[in-house]
């Protein structure tokens, strides 16, 4: 038996909107199937893993504080990778941002102003662009690949966070733990509503997935994004200039995982230490695949991969499976929708022999 | 080799009912086929009419949906190119399979007994290459050579197997009129030992001259098979086509205005290792004119386009005009503010996005060009989707673009349909100064004459056009004046009447005016 | 101590080299997998799984092997059959393989590691100066320098080395001679999956002996700058692992002598060193774009 693929005449219309959810289904049943191998019930621990944390109030607050750098991250990977840039270090970039963003309150913790937190938010922003531009500048400058660059930087941005954190910057009256001080109630990104801790990052996300859409949508600039992510030639014959690209896309990307990175910070530990982010940045790409790199779509996944981390967290607690299991999870999901995206573009045919029995699966 | 007369009245190949389905399509239906030993038989027909189909099944590379193909009377599968070599069926590429990181010699080896030493196969394709005329260095990287070594290459590596049968695909398509002629002489020579060969060719003069039995395909069936030295290019056209194709009309008194377009001295180097350099290029096209500008593909036809289109800006400003103005450092879209318009060779890619639908890849050519129609929203550009709507349906309207549904993606229209749609969307906004480069390449014959027709039409109204082109045939009817590129040089102008074939043919090969006769240096 | 610091290069080389030569034969065939810091990982995990459950470290190696090549199938299986995004796909083997290691590998957390003894070459160990570098090493390093010399042959004298150069250089062409083209990169990956499981196993049985979670530490990525800054040619990619193992090596005692440097900066190192060599090798657009196999990271369908 083999498997052969026929290029559809146009996209599907269909696949497009069902390919995400035939993904997420089947990493379901995957799901089932791993942990019945694990000797857990399958049905409880889908249950622990999706669904309880969806039932209280205090963890809808949570959802939204996991998804919120999630979406804000993927919106930005969203457009990089449609213009065909390859940004693989939002968790540097992140991590500059928090650095950056934290400034203020670290160098000035007596400067009382409602300015501190537009400042911080700012300065978040400009650090994880100014750091996205290192690939941007190598790329446009020497040619060197911006996977393998950004990449690199995300262990060096990691390191001069730890550096700060056990140096410079640690908090002298911390008992000697790697943080900093507390930092000033103007710097605290507020809470949302009364009820639980979500903060505003989720709005900042929220607004920034619209906007991107907006542009993707409706004007010019979007439209470049598209054209020369499908072909740089082509892009160039419009006299759009491939290069400049390059620098919007790294540049947009950079700077909504900086602010990600100072909202999180700000919103959600209140304090900068050395382990402030559980992998959002590799986990948006994924959020940025499954929403299609359509950022409305964007806003959907990041729910979804938010669930997956408060699911790990819950399975520990009620069924006492390691919460890595929901890295499997979302390694899967990737893999999945990756596979359930060809369906899109071919129509998909077993053939059973050689003599060329078919079965048209769809 | 000696064929007794038994072997003689059986055909090489047969082929009966061969049927070939893509989904619902069928791009090849019921055909039959008979080749006799020791014959060359032209297979006839127009771009899409399913040639290539047809003999990518006689070699392995397609299987048939349905039918028989006989070898030496004997009922056979080609499960691959494999098989068809180990049958004694060698082939000659349109699009050449070779790999340009590799030597000659690996290319060859690539299909040959892997026990074969690649020192043994240099010394065979050395040897095999004198006696038929080939001159080949096996040591030679293909990404040095030009296309004409490229091909014998081709040929050599089909003859070194040893078949029985030759299939040639559109093979003088990237040759001059000399080296076309070099090539009939091996056909021949390939005759006079027995062996038989497929010439597949949409030229009708070539199959008439060399050519002992014609197969005709139109729309994936056999129309006709005959005797094309008894034929008429007419009545050879007729089979092709069907019916009689719109002739394409010149008015010859046109009247020429001001100089329009102005290449001086232009000179830019490579930019990759597998481009050309252009050399002290220059040209001037006057409103009303149509130059054409013959050459060998791979002579710097890309980078002049490149050039004047401002893809790629040149360094000195001075080197390229339009209507007066210096614009060498301008970029693509000034230009067309200036009334240029462009058409590039690649459809796809290119010219046009293929996953995109057609109103955007109207979208990609007059962005600027008609910002006051298509964006609003002053520094925000947001698109007027309906106005580039309604200027897309304009545009498929004037040109009889053919497409499924309302706005289809650019992928799923026919290549001619495409490229019908790429020429409308730049005579839709009256360009004074066109150019085109390869304008009906790969195109049928219905769409390439009226795409020619619209060119004659433009020029008429006083536009300048640049046609890039290396259809001869093309250049002939469109053409007031003709020049022609190779190696990265022009050669001066001529008059479309003033120049002929064989002076044409001299040029393309590289062969100057301006360069002294070698002879003369062996005189004494 | 000279000695002893080239045997540590020489352990933090291996890994490097192993499966930077696998990813190299990969790409050779036109498929670009970034997906080697994942493979590399299963093969840790493997590799120390069963070196535990066997008492065997040989065992565990062939386990790392395994674990690395069948790993590779789901790439070769989405980007050949299902003709996914490359890059994305790659991304997305990394993610899981850090994922799914982590947890297969929870039991094995803290537990002492059983380490690949060296084999000792009775005279030849004996030569001054190099003997013991070079003849009493463990396994992996002898494969290693096997890997190169069969690589190099593979790819510049045999005739399936050629075809997988020509698949690698022009697909569509190579599917119109007769070569199978999916078959050819499905091989070829899988021998990537293998050779980076080979890695991960060196890891885990020879540079650490215990099994600690992300312990490839961006080491894969580094595997896959090798292969650009050697050009795609297993000689250079030799040398390319034994300056990385000498960088790494070198922060390492610079940390040990405690010179004035903080210790972040030195671990640094390395990631920045490979920034600093990709730039290098990349600025010359000439040599990059004749080198780089022509059908690099794009998509085949074979039309029937």
């Amino acid at each position: 038996m083999r498997i052969e693929l026929e290029k559809r005449a146009g996209l599907s219309p269909m696949f497009s909107i069902l390919s995400p959810l035939l993904a997420l289904v089947l990493t379901l049943i995957f799901g089932a199937i791993m942990f019945w191998l694990m000797g857990k019930s399958p049905v409880g621990a889908l249950h622990s893993f999706f669904i309880e944390p969806l039932l209280d109030v205090w963890s809808l607050h949570e959802l939204a504080i996991k998804a919120a750098p999630l979406i804000l991250i993927g919106a930005g990977l969203s457009i990089c990778y449609r213009s065909n840039n390859w940004n693989i270090g939002a968790e540097g970039q992140f991590t500059i941002g928090a650095i950056t963003g934290s400034i203020i309150p670290v160098m000035y913790p007596d400067w009382h102003s409602p300015l501190i937190l537009p400042l911080m938010l700012t300065f978040g922003l400009l650090g994880g662009a100014a750091y996205a531009a290192i690939p941007a500048l190598l790329k446009t400058r020497f040619n060197t690949n911006e996977i393998l660059t950004s990449l690199m930087l995300v262990y060096i941005a990691q390191l001069y966070l730890d550096w700060l954190m056990r140096g410079p910057w640690r908090d002298p009256q911390g008992y000697n733990f790697p943080q900093t001080k507390a930092f000033q109630i103007e710097a605290v990104l507020p809470e949302l509503l009364g009820s639980g801790r979500a903060h505003w990052g989720i709005v900042f996300a929220l607004v920034a997935a619209v906007a991107l859409w907006f542009m993707m949508r409706f004007l010019l600039k979007g439209f470049e994004v598209a054209v020369l992510g499908q072909s740089e030639r082509a892009g160039r014959f419009a006299g759009f200039s491939a290069r400049r690209m390059v620098w919007f896309s790294m540049l947009l990307s950079g700077g909504l995982a900086g602010l990600a990175g100072i909202s999180e910070v700000s919103g959600s530990i209140g304090h900068l230490q050395p382990a402030i982010s559980p992998g959002y940045g590799f986990t948006a790409i994924i959020v940025a695949f499954l929403g299609r790199l359509n950022p409305l779509g964007v806003i959907a996944s990041g729910f979804v991969l938010a669930l997956t981390y408060l699911g790990g967290e819950a399975a520990q607690l009620s069924i006492g499976i390691s919460e890595k299991i929901s890295r499997v999870f979302q390694g899967l999901l990737l893999f999945f929708v990756l596979s359930c995206d060809t369906l899109i573009h071919y129509r998909i045919r077993l053939m059973l022999s050689a003599a060329g029995t078919r079965e048209a699966k769809g | 080799m000696t064929l007794s007369d038994a072997a003689l009245a059986v055909p090489l190949l047969s082929v009966r009912g061969l049927t070939k389905l893509f989904g619902s399509f069928a791009a090849c239906r019921d055909i039959d086929l008979e080749i006799a030993p020791g014959e060359i038989h032209a297979l006839l027909g127009e771009n899409g009419a399913g040639k290539s189909t047809l003999v990518k099944m006689l070699f392995g590379v397609l299987q048939p949906s349905d039918g028989q193909i006989l070898w030496k009377g004997s009922p056979v599968r080609i499960n691959s190119p494999g098989e068809a070599r180990h049958l004694g069926i060698g082939m000659v590429f349109q699009h050449f399979s070779l790999f340009e990181a590799l030597t000659v010699a690996e290319n060859i080896a690539l299909s040959l007994d892997p026990k074969v030493s690649l020192a043994r196969i240099s010394d065979e394709a050395a040897s095999l290459s004198k006696a038929y005329g080939l001159p080949l260095d096996p040591k030679a990287h293909v990404a040095d050579l030009s296309v004409g070594e490229r091909q014998r290459i081709e040929i050599v590596r089909a003859l070194l197997q040893n078949p029985n049968l030759i299939i040639l695909d559109e093979p003088t398509s990237v040759l001059t009129p000399q080296e076309a002629d070099r090539l009939f002489e091996t056909l021949l020579q390939l005759r006079q030992e027995g062996k038989s060969v497929l010439y597949i060719s949409h030229r009708l003069e070539e199959v008439r001259r060399i050519c002992d039995r014609a197969t005709v395909l139109r729309h994936g069936k056999v129309t006709g098979t005959c005797d094309p030295r008894h034929e008429t290019p007419a009545s050879l056209a007729r089979m092709m086509v069907g019916s009689d194709v719109a002739q394409v009309h010149r008015d010859e008194r046109s009247s020429v205005g001001n100089l329009a377009l102005e290449v001086n001295d232009l000179s830019v180097p490579a930019r990759t290792p597998f481009a050309v350099s252009l050399k002290n290029v220059s040209m001037q096209v006057r409103a009303g004119e149509i130059l054409a500008i013959a050459g060998i593909a791979g002579n710097g036809q890309g980078e002049l386009f490149d050039a004047l289109s401002g893809e790629y800006p040149v360094a000195t400003g001075d080197a390229i005009l339009i209507r007066g103005k210096s614009v060498g450092r301008l970029g693509i879209n000034d230009r067309r503010l200036l009334g240029a318009g462009f058409v590039p060779e690649e459809r796809h890619g290119h010219a046009a996005v293929s996953a995109m639908p057609l109103s955007d890849n109207l979208l990609i050519a007059r962005s600027q060009s008609d910002r006051r129609a298509f964006l609003g929203g002053g520094p925000l550009s947001i698109i007027r989707h309906r106005a580039v709507g309604s200027a897309t349906r304009r545009i498929c309207g004037a040109m009889d673009v053919r497409k499924s549904g309302e706005d289809p993606l650019a992928g799923s229209l026919s290549g001619g349909n495409l490229q019908k749609f790429i020429v409308g969307r730049e005579l839709d906004r009256q360009p004074s100064v066109l150019v085109v480069n390869q304008p009906t390449w790969g195109v049928d014959a219905g769409a390439a004459s009226r795409i020619r027709q619209a060119l004659i039409d433009l020029a008429k109204t006083g536009s300048a056009i640049v046609v890039i082109s290396q259809d001869l045939d093309e250049i002939f009817e469109v053409a007031t004046t003709i020049a022609v590129i190779s190696e990265g040089r022009l050669s001066q102008m001529y008059s479309a009447g003033a120049l002929s074939l064989e002076r044409i043919g001299l040029l393309m090969g590289g062969i100057h005016e301006k360069k002294s006769i070698p002879e003369t240096a062996h005189a004494h | 101590m000279f000695e002893a610091i080239l045997l540590t290069v020489i352990t933090a080389a291996t890994p490097l080299v192993v499966a930077a030569l696998g990813e190299l034969v990969t790409e050779r065939s036109g498929v670009l997998n970034l997906g080697v810091e994942g493979m590399m990982i299963m093969g840790a995990v493997s590799a120390f799984a069963a070196a535990q459950l066997t008492g065997s470290p040989y065992i565990g190696v062939l386990a790392g092997i395994a674990g690395g090549a069948i790993f590779s199938l789901l790439f070769a299986f989405l980007t050949l059959t299902l003709v996914a995004n490359q890059v994305a796909t790659g991304l997305a083997l990394t993610i899981l393989g850090l994922g799914l290691s982590g947890q297969l590998g929870e039991a094995f957390v803290g537990k002492p590691g059983i380490k690949l003894q060296p084999i000792v070459f009775p005279v030849l160990s004996d030569i001054p100066f190099l003997g013991r570098v070079l003849f009493s090493q463990d396994l992996i390093f002898y494969l290693s320098i096997v890997l190169v010399i069969g690589i190099n042959w593979f790819l510049f004298r045999s005739r399936t080395g050629l075809k997988m150069r020509a698949i690698g250089d022009n697909h569509a062409s190579a599917h119109a001679l007769g070569i199978n083209v999916i078959r050819t990169r499905y091989l070829a990956v899988m021998f990537g999956g293998a050779c980076a499981g080979l890695a991960g196993a060196q890891l885990s049985l020879v540079y650490t002996p215990q099994w600690v979670e992300n312990m490839a530490a961006g080491r894969g990525w580094i595997a896959l700058a090798l292969v650009v800054f050697a050009s795609w040619r297993p000689w250079r990619l030799l040398a390319g692992g034994y300056l990385f193992g000498a960088v790494t090596i070198g922060q390492l005692h610079a940390q040990a002598f405690g010179i004035g440097v903080p210790s972040q900066l030195l671990s640094a190192l390395p990631y920045a060193a490979t920034i600093v060599v990709l730039v290098i090798i990349s600025h010359n657009r000439r040599t990059t774009l004749i080198n780089t196999p022509a059908s690099l990271g794009k998509p085949f369908v074979p039309d029937r």
